[in-house]
């Protein structure tokens, strides 16, 4: 089964790329033979270039050139150019791109209308192309942002796009959530518009916030620094680099955050891409993580976030792993799943790990964890034999848990601070099809969703009475 | 008389694999322990009822592999290759690339009807292979999407195109603590479709086993892989050709037959469960002795103090007056009813055993007499290893309480409506849900007032 990629947007594209690098490397790593297998065939398209960029696709055989199944969208040029003059310019042909050159003025309005009424076509035909050459869609992913203009305006409205043209196939949306420093005036703006249509046509959305991945990053590098790992830590680890360099903090803090939320991505498909005693396909986590179709937001985590050296883990640190995936520190977005309630959890694990590990750990942490009274035993597990590069294993938790409000909160709050001085409004409001109720539906479908948690959260500690059962006559 | 297997989904294709291996290897290891005439004659039986003869001379299983997605056929039928022992027929199996996203309507109401013909062709072809077709095995889980809910769809299919045929399914029940989420959902929509359509549901509980790879196993960081081993050998233990009480000259001929015979006299109790001893480390073989008394002794403790396995057995429960039968209010607490058993031995001196403490009457419901409600099978042959070997299949209330658990947290979860529109969405309704929770909700009266 295939997934189809969109990275819309400056931060989308950067995330994009990092993702399919890791992604050639991965396969790489396990692909010993150089055969198409179906494992790549989940992400890249195998065509025989030998007469030019238009040659067919191969279902079977050796690797010709690896295409990303991708759409890459950006009304500016500046990233995508990078992208084409790095090393990934051969996985993409100019068939799968889409762009301008103004950009969208951290506008979503801009993005959203203007630009998506003027590329609609044209996104149409591309995405019916492309999902010609997959013989069995299953699944589409879009990665943005949400505080500036094209990601978060014209990503929102290929995701509608998507839900018109394919409705059956599953819509994953990864989305980087502004920070409260964000130097993009209307960003609140730009994000609670954006939200509404999350609340509405997306499948899954993976939040994901900056200034935690800010916060990973950083604990990485001390780790790293600090000697105390010794010489069992490789400097390599795909989770911090690209290109086997080790580069500074300072030099390019958003590739190592940008890695982190490839990585997510990676380890999310793994177990449908990769053989285990127990799969997990991208059906199987809307299907299990989504009890009631709004409350699709899933906090996620990755553990661990460096390299050991050492293969055969003695129990004590894979133990450790699994504590660390319900940690505060380790979330991708600010939140802390231990003191909230979980409607549901999905543990992914990759490596060398058996179903005693999962279970001992399960036992071990459910008791400090708070589940909703209709799911007390609402685990989702996943056992990948495959590791990912550099790791002998690795865990990847997504939770439902209503830890995801304050971060809704705040963003409410910031957009009612400008909201109620009407500031830069009236960028917004020029644009056509753009008008005041526009506002304030995604806010009321922003507040509507926070009550929906604050319901939930009412409901903790409250003393469980189970349902009678039906009664039979004897 | 032939027996085709089913396996479907994840579940039902890797366990699938190991029990033709187990099967496989019992009957090419020399360690019959009996005469060479008789190993012989349960080398051919087995032949017979699980594989077909190729020019190549490798045994083919007489299976069909079913799964929504592709990985897991690809990785069985290739373990299977490299065994050189066996194999699989590289025209038995059917898969797809979607996965049915452990959803039970998806593998019900799409899948199902989508590849019926496909499926049912491959089936068919089976059939026709066997000189006597003695009926259905199929193994699945009930928690996913496709061995559950595909599962119950073809067991249906089955029924209506076999109609004489004898259908049993093995069903494994997954562990408490969520491997799924929708589990119960999923486990209730397929039990109570499988009522319908199958003569019995022999079931696994994964915790069970686990358990005994834990305690009697003593296996350290314990797969999935040494789980289904266990399950593998316990099937093992029952499948394999065995002396039926009637025919002493040969081998029985119709296993699924007598199987349903024995232990289902009535459609409304069709839960089998499942317990083997001795059961331990292959190292630890050489070194250990068995004597029959105690293996009877340990088994029928375990049948009446509903002990899952030979290890914290409840040796303080006991029937209620030796030799008398009465009424199922007076019965003490824990005592596990049966309506009936069969108790399979295999290995040396196995003619001999005493079995009388099985047949007495407060085992058992008052409406069948102990003569009709139990019975035995043995032979000589040793198996898997095991010098000694005790099976019993039960008809009993062994899976009540499990059953009642999967229900109740089902029912919670469905008042709740959580999860709901996911199956509303391929046409299972709440009223259909409400039509399974009434009747498993049978299926536990029956079973609580044996």
């Amino acid at each position: 089964a295939v997934s189809l990629c969109f990275a819309v947007g400056q931060c989308g594209n950067q995330v994009g790329c990092r993702f399919w690098d890791l992604a050639l490397r991965e396969h790489a790593a396990v692909n010993k033979k150089g055969i198409y297998d179906e494992a790549l065939s989940s992400f890249f398209r195998n065509v025989d270039t030998r007469s030019g960029d238009n040659g067919p696709d191969i279902y079977k055989g050796k690797i010709c050139s690896l295409k990303a199944r991708a759409l890459l969208i950006d009304m500016e040029e500046g990233v995508v150019n990078e992208i084409l003059q790095g090393p990934l310019r051969d996985v993409f042909d100019s068939k799968q791109l889409i762009t301008d050159v103004s950009g969208s003025g951290n506008n979503w309005a801009i993005g959203h209308k203007i630009y998506g009424y003027q590329y609609r076509e044209n996104i149409v035909e591309k995405l019916r192309k492309t999902a010609e050459h997959c013989d069995c869609l299953q699944c589409f992913f879009i990665i943005h942002s949400m505080g500036g203009g094209t990601g978060s305006g014209l990503g929102t409205f290929v995701l509608n796009l998507l839900e018109e043209e394919f409705p059956e196939v599953y819509r994953f949306v990864t989305s980087v959530y502004p920070s409260g420093e964000d130097d993009v005036i209307t960003s609140p703006y730009n994000s609670v518009l954006a939200m509404k249509e999350l609340n509405e046509h997306a499948d899954c959305v993976l939040p994901v916030e900056n200034e935690s991945l800010f916060e990973i990053v950083n604990k990485i590098h001390q780790m790293i620094n600090s000697g105390k790992l010794g010489s069992t830590v490789k400097q390599n680890s795909l989770v911090t680099s690209s290109a086997g360099s080790a580069k500074t903090l300072q030099e390019k803090p958003f590739d190592a955050m940008n890695n982190i939320v490839a990585n997510l991505l990676l380890n999310l498909t793994s177990s449908a891409r990769f053989e285990g005693s127990l799969n997990m396909d991208l059906n199987e986590i809307s299907m299990n993580l989504v009890p009631f179709p709004r409350l699709h937001y899933l906090v996620s985590s990755l553990t661990p976030l460096y390299t050991l050296a050492d293969v055969n883990v003695p129990s004590r640190r894979l133990d450790q792993m699994f504590s660390d995936a319900f940690s505060r520190d380790h979330q991708l977005i600010q939140a802390d799943p231990k003191h909230s309630l979980y409607l549901a959890c999905a543990l992914l694990v990759r490596g060398n790990v058996q179903v005693s590990d999962l279970r001992r750990n399960i036992e071990r942490l459910k008791p400090s964890l708070h589940f909703v009274s209709w799911n007390q035993e609402g685990w989702k597990t996943g056992l990948c034999s495959v590791p990912p590069v550099g790791h002998s294993h690795s865990l990847l938790a997504l939770a439902n848990n209503t830890c995801v409000k304050p971060t809704f909160i705040k963003l409410k709050d910031r957009f009612m601070k400008l909201y109620k001085k009407k500031a830069h409004l009236h960028h917004y409001l020029q644009i056509d099809g753009m008008e005041q109720s526009c506002f304030s539906e995604a806010i009321s479908s922003l507040s509507d969703l926070i009550e929906e948690y604050n319901e939930l959260d009412a409901t903790k500690g409250e003393p469980r009475i189970d349902p009678s059962r039906l009664k039979i006559a004897v | 008389m032939s027996i085709v297997t089913v396996q479907l989904g994840q579940c039902g294709n890797q366990i699938g694999h190991e029990v033709f291996s187990a099967l496989c290897s019992d009957i090419c290891g020399t360690h019959g322990l009996c005469s060479k005439k008789e190993n012989e004659s349960y080398r051919d039986s087995c032949k017979e009822r699980f594989f077909c003869e190729e020019e190549s001379g490798v045994p083919i299983a007489r299976a069909v592999l079913v799964d929504m997605e592709p990985k897991v056929i690809s990785q069985t039928l290739s373990m299977a290759a490299r065994s050189g022992h066996w194999k699989y027929s590289s025209h038995s199996h059917f898969c797809q690339k979607q996965g049915s996203g452990n959803n039970w309507a998806n593998g019900y109401s799409v899948h199902g009807p989508r590849h019926k013909e496909a499926i049912m062709n491959l089936v068919q072809k089976e059939a026709e292979k066997c000189d006597r077709l003695g009926g259905f095995f199929t193994i699945m889980s009930m928690a996913g999407g496709t061995g559950s809910g595909l599962g119950a769809f073809v067991t249906q299919c089955l029924r209506d195109a076999f109609p004489t045929s004898f259908i049993l399914n093995h069903v494994i029940w997954p562990y408490g603590t969520g491997e799924v989420i929708v589990q119960n959902y999923n486990s209730v929509l397929t039990l109570s479709h499988l009522y319908q359509s199958s003569d019995a549901l022999l079931v696994h509980e994964n915790d069970v086993m686990h358990k005994i790879c834990a305690q009697l196993m003593n296996i350290k960081q314990i797969s999935f892989r040494d789980v289904n081993q266990v399950i593998a050998h316990q099937l093992g233990s029952v499948f394999q050709p065995t002396h039926t009480a009637r025919g002493s000259s040969g081998y029985s001929r119709n296993p699924l037959g007598d199987l349903m015979e024995t232990l289902v006299p009535h459609p409304e109790f069709k839960m089998l469960g499942l317990r083997n001893i001795p059961q331990m480390p292959e190292s630890s073989l050489a070194y250990s002795t068995f004597s029959w008394p105690g293996l009877v002794k340990h088994l029928r403790q375990m049948l009446i103090a509903n002990a899952k396995m030979e290890e914290g057995i409840d040796w303080q429960v006991r029937a209620p007056h030796a030799g008398s039968s009465i009424p199922s209010t007076n019965k003490p607490l824990h005592f596990n009813t049966s309506l009936a058993n069969l108790v399979i031995l295999r290995g040396k001196d196995v003619h001999g055993v005493d079995l009388r403490s099985f047949r007495d009457p407060s085992l058992y419901t008052s409406w069948l007499s102990p003569q009709d409600a139990f019975s035995a099978w043995r032979t000589p042959r040793a198996f898997n290893k095991y010098e000694k070997s005790a099976s019993l299949v039960s008809n009993s209330q062994f899976l009540l309480k499990p059953l009642d658990s999967i229900v109740g947290k089902a029912w919670n979860m469905f008042a709740s409506k959580a999860y709901i529109h996911q199956y509303t969405k391929f046409g299972i309704q709440e009223e259909d849900f409400l039509d399974c929770f009434t009747t498993l909700e049978q299926v536990i009266s029956s079973y609580t007032n044996l």
